[in-house]
């Protein structure tokens, strides 16, 4: 199983309400995937290079990273904490910030880099996280949830989703892959990097470096059909547009809503029914292998 | 369960105030002896397994979009959806009716024995899998790998139908009035006879369909998957 939430809104006047929209979309997939579970936020506006960052300690000292920081890599680092989260602020590239983390803060993992996008992701029941890091509060355009039960790797912060690769990109995943480590040995040989053995860490890694080599969304995706072997339901986002796609098989649910207002995507309707207009909303499920793309 | 009123032996039941296990235990174990004869349950809102198990000559009316195994197990009583369902409505039906009056997701009626499932929108993908003996109609269209490993029972599709249609069918019968995609590993289209104008005419008369039975073709089992070939080479 495993649960996947989308939301984008088209009425930017809602972006105040993302949050509050969104959370009881994560939630309610809580039984879908009780063990872990995520969410990438993106805003409507260039906020300077920002990174998620996720402590393993729990009482990690970031106010002692920021004076690390503002003296050894770069002045001005921001930090803005939420217990083992953190969105750090700095005008640094992300390759250059990777690997001082790596040297300096081995225990810090760098959940995501980007201009537009936030991620938060953790071990523990769904409606555990969204309190833990207060989801209703946030606010933006657009923004990818997922509630995963585990079936191949490890339970830990790092497997939950979404992924990332690059700058503002990301993607969740219901279902599983059967070649995961091919398509992860064809790109290790173009240098890129794995950060754990999770199977839609390969996906998402093989589609942002179809993006990176200049395909298109749409064109990377379909390259992305016969590259991945397996089940799946994939939603992503870039800063702004969101793509949803089904394997041939289409044996993991999705369901799209569409208003004038927003358009939504959940495993199942059940997401989506606390949204206002969605009993007036187009609703329909994705066909297999068809891209579906929404842009803000 | 409170929240239900008796009003000339229809209840209410509000599933924001009662829970769908709460609905159910009503249905299995207190309806014959209630006198109750009609049940009309409010905000679904996606539930799944609403009125699932039902075994009495009542009928039930869940207004709003459903959830998964909507009616599932259903005997005698005749079910409507007042919106979509998730997937499975009417899983393995027995007897009576479920009438969905939007879409239906995947597995619409699978492995259905008896009775009549009626979607008057589309059906997703694999509708009808496994079907043994009930009849499914479909007033719009079917997904892909529709009536897979189908027993016994009849599909009927006044709209499309999709790739794979009727994979490995057994002695179900699909009658479909628009154009298919594809068929399925050993499905075939046959002429019509008129007992199949019959069959189909008696079917969008009891689901509520107005259409001509010669507009629609009939696909069946051509029977070469019932011997084990050592020669096909798992190739079929």
């Amino acid at each position: 199983m495993c649960g996947i939430v989308g939301l984008l809104l088209k009425n930017a006047a809602l972006n105040e309400n993302l949050g509050r929209f969104v959370t009881p979309m994560l939630v309610s997939m809580a039984e879908r995937g009780p063990d872990s579970a995520g969410l990438a936020v993106f805003t409507d506006r260039d906020l300077g290079e920002k990174y998620s960052l996720f402590a393993q300690d729990a009482q990690f000292d970031w106010d002692a990273l920021e004076r690390v920081l503002d003296e050894a890599l770069v002045p001005t680092p921001r930090i803005e904490a939420k217990g083992r989260y953190a969105r750090l602020s700095l005008d640094v590239e992300p390759d250059t910030l990777r690997r001082w983390m790596a040297e300096h803060f081995p225990h810090l993992h760098v959940l995501s880099a980007g201009h537009f996008m936030d991620i938060y992701k953790d071990a523990g029941h769904p409606a555990e996280i969204a309190g833990r890091y207060d989801f209703p509060a946030l606010t933006g355009s657009h923004a990818v949830g997922h509630t995963r039960m585990a079936t191949e790797s490890a339970i830990t912060p790092a497997h939950a989703h979404p992924f990332t690769a690059g700058e503002d990109f990301c993607l969740v995943h219901n279902g599983s892959l059967s070649n995961p480590y091919k398509i992860r040995r064809r790109l290790e040989r173009k240098g890129i990097r794995f950060e754990t053995d999770n199977d839609t860490e390969a996906a998402c890694r093989f589609l942002e470096w179809r993006l990176r080599e200049g395909d298109g969304l749409e064109t990377a995706l379909a390259e992305g059909f016969s590259v991945l072997d397996g089940f799946y339901t994939l939603l992503m986002a870039t800063r702004d547009e969101l793509a949803l796609v089904r394997d041939s098989f289409a044996c993991k649910p999705a369901v799209v809503a569409e208003t004038d207002d927003y358009v939504a995507i959940g495993s199942e309707y059940r997401a989506l029914a606390h949204l206002p207009g969605v009993k007036e909303a187009s609703l329909f499920e994705p066909r297999p292998e068809e891209i579906y793309t929404w842009r803000r | 369960m409170e929240t239900i009123t008796d009003t000339d032996k229809t209840v209410r039941v509000d599933l924001d105030e009662s829970s769908v296990r709460d609905l159910n235990q009503f249905l299995h174990h207190d309806l014959a002896a209630s006198g109750v004869k009609h049940i009309e349950v409010l905000n679904p809102n996606g539930r799944h397994n609403i009125a699932v198990g039902v075994d009495a000559p009542v009928s039930v009316d869940i207004r709003g979009h459903a959830g998964y195994f909507i009616g599932g197990m259903n005997k005698q009583a005749r079910i409507t959806v007042h919106g979509n369902v998730g997937w499975s409505v009417g899983e393995n039906i027995m007897s009576g009716s479920i009438r969905v009056k939007g879409n239906a997701s995947e597995c619409a009626g699978a492995s259905g024995h008896g009775g009549l499932v009626v979607i008057e929108g589309d059906a997703s993908s694999r509708c009808g899998i496994s079907m043994k003996g009930c009849d499914i109609v479909v007033g719009g269209s079917v997904g892909h790998m529709s009536a897979f490993m189908a027993q016994l029972g009849t599909l009927v599709v006044c709209g499309d139908a999709d790739a794979g249609l009727g994979d490995s069918l057994y002695e179900a019968v699909i009658y479909v009035r628009g154009t298919i995609k594809g068929l399925g590993a050993d499905a075939r289209e046959e002429p019509m006879g008129e007992e199949d104008y019959a069959r189909v005419a008696a079917l969008l008369d009891k689901a509520g369909f107005d259409h001509d039975p010669k507009a629609f073709k009939r696909v069946a089992s051509a029977r070469t998957l019932y011997h084990w070939n050592a020669d096909h080479h798992q190739e079929y």
